[in-house]
């Protein structure tokens, strides 16, 4: 077996399709959950990385004041931001469909810079840690896989898999589909439309908090984690198709090895790698890649 | 905006610029120069921005890509090849409209929402390479930019000239939007932002307005950022990410879209309180969140936009039935489908 291929070391690049996997998790599993809320509400969720945030905080508080370890952290935080999802649509959010939806994007970038400001204010701008919950790892002569990092993109892809599966393959994703269609239509029919609203908002934050808890043990859990993820997975999300689940699962793992790969070859430009993407994806396919224009 | 009374400003016009032009002259004398200057180049930028989100209705999150841009060109041109400073702001205005033009033939292919995002990751893609460059000093910036003398001859390093420099150039690029606003070029625009598909059937080629107002409104942006940076005498990240833009819409918002006065009132606003807390970053965040969503929830309209409403309300209650029942046009803001 060679050791090398065009040049780079297997285990580099071992290495970094991993690392890029892993950030394809997050960009998945956030551009998933935008999907879904811009799919069914027609908003564009801002708040979407301080709820991400916000997950990885409630992770580390669990154990830091009631010492309940991960696994609990992996229920608990996502029903904890769902529900906080929850109520800011009933209180504010719903009283903007009838306007301009710019309004709705508006609100929600305030709430995620009173959200992010409010933990920077208690935790400042460091990281704090959170431990590994499976320590060891896969040792191949290729490379050393953590088991914790192959745990986080087999559990995304799951949860991706299973998202899906409600929404394209289910009664209720039926009424979801077919209230983005024709939300009158479906409400003659006697579906409580505001409410299923509503907890498709809660459910796409929900999958925010879960990303954050994932999250949480690979990166610190730190106030700024949200805001630098959000743009790139805005980018992610207008390169997959707005609105379009298997576009944002295909994107959201797609540019994450592509930059894990852009690490290597050419490092200063993997920050950049899928915003010029984007551009190119607008220049050829304006809609996205599994997009409609509409 | 037609009413059936001439508005408050209409009515009182030469005694209401009188007293503009005479408070901006005078002000230097009473607030600190450096404090209004900034709050100028904040207006411009602030004023830039309504004109795409007020006046075309697309909402862009990513103008500090033109003004942080511009103010890295200025302070390069002006400090390593020795331009003359108006000649340096010139060239960051150009620049910013370069990158204007570039980014608006991709990002006006889609409206709303999606237009938004995409302003946005191009302004972070620009923040990367601000960063990256070698030529913007990374996290330092470019500092100690000379101000040197206007054409030559009049020195910039007394604050008051510079303020009165920098007065009449901002005055004149309100003049300007004022001016494109009301032309038939204006004209178009507002009737695209209202009705894009009754605009298409009219024969307008939208996209090629767009893209003017785009490449126009990024040039303003520019304006104000190589301004900002010979006032300042430095360029900064902080001025080429996101939170820049953020607080551009901020000022719009808070202001009133689609109003003159509206940016400049936003800007005074916002640019205070970031002094006011100026020693806490978080509270910052937290208090211009808040905002945020005062705005959206209670007065969509802003300070201006209330205050426009309210005198046209007033006006309307002092004359016949017939002309108090038009309905009073209610603004909308970056409305592309409702």
């Amino acid at each position: 077996m060679p050791d090398t291929l065009f040049g780079f070391p297997l285990a580099a690049i071992a290495g970094q399709v991993l690392v890029g996997m892993i950030n394809g998790s997050l960009y998945a599993l956030m551009s998933l959950g935008l999907a879904i809320i811009f799919g069914l509400l027609r908003v564009v969720n801002f708040a979407h990385g301080a709820q991400y945030m916000l997950g990885a905080f409630v992770a580390w508080g669990l154990l830091e004041y009631l010492g309940l370890n991960y696994w609990w952290a992996l229920v608990l935080a996502p029903l904890v931001v769902g529900l906080s999802g929850v109520a800011l649509e009933r209180t504010l959010l719903r009283r903007l469909y009838h306007i301009d939806h710019v309004y709705a994007l508006l609100l929600t970038f305030g709430f995620a810079l009173i959200l992010e400001g409010l933990f920077r204010y208690k935790f400042g701008a460091t990281g704090q840690p959170y431990p590994n919950p499976i320590a060891g790892g896969l040792d191949t002569p290729m490379a050393f896989f953590p088991w914790y990092r192959l745990w986080v993109i087999a559990a995304s892809m799951g949860m991706c898999i299973l998202t899906w599966f409600v929404i394209e393959r289910t009664k209720l994703g039926s009424y979801l589909r077919a209230a983005t269609e024709n939300p009158n239509l479906v409400r003659t029919f006697g579906v409580r439309v505001p409410r299923m609203l509503m907890l498709t908002y809660g459910l796409g934050v929900a999958l925010a908090g879960f990303s954050g808890v994932m999250a949480a043990p690979i990166y610190q859990v730190n106030p700024l984690m949200g805001s630098q993820l959000i743009i790139v997975v805005f980018a992610v999300v207008v390169i997959g198709g707005m609105g379009s689940i298997v576009g944002a699962i295909v994107a959201g793992f797609g540019l994450g090895v592509l930059e894990g790969i852009t690490k290597l070859v050419y490092p200063d430009g993997a920050g950049m790698v899928v915003f010029v993407v984007m551009l190119i994806v607008l220049a050829v396919r304006p809609q996205g890649l599994f997009g409609s224009l509409r | 905006m037609t009413l059936a009374a001439p508005s408050f400003f209409e009515r009182h016009r030469t005694a209401l610029l009188t007293a503009g032009a005479l408070a901006l002259l005078a002000a230097p004398f009473v607030a600190y120069p450096i404090f209004l200057m900034k709050l100028m180049c904040f207006a411009l930028l602030a004023a830039s921005l309504n004109l795409m989100v007020g006046y075309v209705g697309l909402l862009s999150f990513g103008h500090a890509m033109f003004f942080g841009s511009a103010g890295y060109a200025t302070a390069h041109a002006v400090k390593v090849w020795g331009f003359d400073p108006a000649l340096g702001v010139l060239f960051g205005a150009a620049v910013a409209a370069a990158i204007g033009a570039t980014t608006g033939v991709l990002a006006i292919r889609r409206a709303g929402i999606a237009f938004s995002m995409i302003t946005l990751a191009c302004a972070q893609l620009v923040y990367f390479i601000a960063l990256r460059s070698p030529f913007t000093g990374g996290e330092d910036g470019i500092q100690n930019v000379p101000r040197g003398k206007l054409l030559g001859l009049l020195s910039l390093q007394d604050n008051l000239t510079l303020y009165y420099v920098v007065m009449v150039a901002v005055v004149a690029a309100f003049w300007l939007i004022w001016r494109v606003v009301h032309s038939p070029f204006g004209q178009v625009l507002t009737a695209i932002r209202d009705n894009e598909p009754r605009a298409i059937s009219l024969g307008y080629r939208v996209n090629r307005y767009k893209l003017l107002a785009f490449t126009l409104s990024a040039a303003l942006a520019g304006l104000a950022g190589g301004m900002k940076s010979i006032v300042f005498q430095i360029a900064t990240l902080t001025d080429v990410s996101w939170v820049t833009s953020g607080e551009a819409l901020l000022m719009g918002i808070v202001g009133g879209l689609q109003t003159m006065l509206g940016p400049v009132v936003g800007a005074m606003v916002v640019v205070t309180m970031a002094n006011q807390l100026s020693a806490f970053a978080e509270a910052v965040m937290i208090v211009q969140g808040t905002v945020f969503v005062l705005v959206v929830m209670l007065f969509r309209r802003g300070i201006v936009g209330e205050i426009n409403a309210f005198l046209a309300r007033r006006a309307r209650l002092g004359q016949t039935p017939e002309a108090a029942a038009v309905p009073p046009r209610t603004p909308r803001a970056g409305a592309v489908h409702d």
